[in-house]
């Protein structure tokens, strides 16, 4: 059992903070017709599904493009891992010419899975731009990588572990600083 | 669902998998299938990875389904020829292997006459073995790659009923199909010629039967091996022709059997021997399946053998 030092955002908080993010996001993109969303695996594909219907009860849109990305074939320390991660799979369904694809994860830290997912999208097509949200920004970047979008920005220290507990995954609902 | 670490160095055989690895690989080959409908249909999973195929028997379906599993992961692909290489000046395998992997190879692809060839290799290499036939003993990928496909028309392995028709006796495929299918729950059994069953294949749990017409109304899947012509000089059976009409596969024979039956073959097909065109192009048929699933599951293997080396296995 995890030891939690000190919870983040609780379970209301997290409702907010989605549809904040939802409405930066259509605040700085008026051609909404371009959007896509795209969610990292695992708790970033949820992420991106909450965010996906809280763009589309606010601005009426149906049927924003969706997909989820695996990164683990692209991650940095592949070769020097050891025993291969599990692969939950990457599902790019739609053409990704032409889309602003809203790349979304829930904690931007280090930066390196932002560069894996962004090398990864690529490799499916050429967006007219890729922009990034995250539920919580971290801090400690190794990569010159920044969010669009964070939903909440915490100080923390390197060592420090941040958890996004989510319903659909955790069976509960928070961010905890553990 | 398999998602157990992988602890191999090694893809020898299907007989000594568990359930949980053989449907890790599965699990994993499911999602290497998606890799090859991209416009880019390459990862850089295997990147500064060195694959050599070495294939003492020829082969060009298995070996180009490696060399391109391995290019797709971004690994490089080196292809050492037996003909052309010192073995045909005499060196010993194990010698070529040992000179091989001094030049910094990561994993060893083999194919051999000899039964147990890369168990061998595996011992005195650090490098990981991948075992691409040896003899009549096992063909694990290609076992895999069938079991995949069967899973994926059905959703399942548990229950259903897979006749092996044909030369058991020389067929490393059989006994992949046969390890691995046992494994997670199937039913086999196995079809021929009287001649051509070895007498203790009950052993390994499967029924037997040495009349096609009898089980076929009861199978879900037929899997159809290669008479090999080039091992039926010993007149294991009277004629290619008696072989045909006791045994192959023709419309008329797949019209009793179930509907959805799925009939498949491992390649090369002797068109008119062992299945008639009609059947091989048909619509039961996922001949083709099996080898674009052949990739998948290749690229899943070298994946996850790649992350394996002696020490930490």
């Amino acid at each position: 059992m995890m030891k939690i030092r000190k919870k983040l955002v609780n379970e209301d908080e997290m409702a907010v903070l989605v549809d904040s993010i939802s409405k930066k996001i259509l605040e700085a993109n008026p051609d909404k017709k371009k959007l896509a969303i795209v969610g990292i695996h695992t708790r970033g594909a949820v992420l991106a599904k909450r965010i996906m219907n809280s763009l589309q009860k606010i601005s009426g849109m149906k049927n924003i493009p969706y997909g989820e990305l695996d990164i683990t074939l692209y991650r940095d320390d592949l070769s020097s891992s050891g025993h291969k991660p599990v692969i939950k799979g990457t599902k790019i369904d739609f053409d990704l010419n032409g889309k602003t694809v809203i790349l979304i994860d829930d904690v931007l830290y280090t930066g390196r899975t932002i560069r894996a997912a962004l090398d990864e999208l690529v490799d499916f097509g050429r967006p007219a731009s890729i922009q990034l949200a995250v539920l919580i920004d971290r801090g400690h970047r190794e990569f010159p990588i920044r969010a669009d979008y964070a939903g909440k920005t915490i100080a923390t220290e390197k060592n420090d572990m941040v958890r996004v507990r989510l319903k659909e995954i955790d069976q509960i609902e928070d961010v905890v600083m553990i | 669902m398999g998602n157990k670490d992988w602890t191999r160095k090694d893809l020898l055989g299907l007989e000594e998998l568990s359930e949980e690895e053989i449907l890790t690989v599965l699990d994993t080959a499911e999602s290497f299938k998606e890799v090859s409908t991209r416009s880019i249909k390459k990862v850089p999973a295997l990147r500064g990875k060195v694959v050599v195929t070495m294939f003492i028997e020829p082969s060009t379906r298995t070996r180009t389904s490696f060399s391109l599993a391995a290019q797709r992961l971004s690994a490089d692909v080196v292809d050492f020829s037996a003909a052309t290489s010192s073995l045909s000046k005499g060196e010993s395998l194990k010698d070529t292997a040992l000179n091989i992997e001094a030049m910094g190879v990561d994993i060893v692809i083999i194919r051999h006459t000899a039964p147990g060839a890369p168990h061998l290799l595996a011992k005195v290499l650090k490098a990981s073995v991948i075992n691409a036939g040896d003899g009549p003993h096992e063909h694990p990928t290609q076992g895999l790659l069938d079991i995949f496909t069967m899973r994926e028309k059905f959703g399942r392995i548990k229950g259903l009923k897979v006749a092996v028709l044909g030369d058991i006796n020389h067929s490393r495929v059989a006994r992949s199909n046969i390890w691995g299918l046992k494994k997670l729950g199937a039913e086999v059994i196995a079809c021929g010629p009287s001649t051509l069953i070895p007498s203790t294949i009950e052993k390994l749990g499967v029924k037997v039967s040495y009349n096609i017409d009898e089980i076929l109304p009861e199978v879900d899947v037929i899997n159809i091996l290669r008479i090999q012509l080039e091992r039926q000089q010993s007149g294991l059976f009277p004629s290619i022709r008696e072989y045909t009409r006791l045994f192959g596969i023709n419309s008329e024979r797949l019209s009793r059997a179930k509907k959805d039956v799925l009939v498949m073959h491992p390649g090369p097909v002797n068109r008119g021997i062992e299945i008639t065109p009609e059947v091989a192009d048909g619509k039961n048929s996922v001949i083709l399946s099996q080898v674009s699933n052949g990739l998948a599951v290749r690229m899943a293997v070298l994946y996850l053998v790649s992350g394996v080396t002696r020490s930490s296995e």
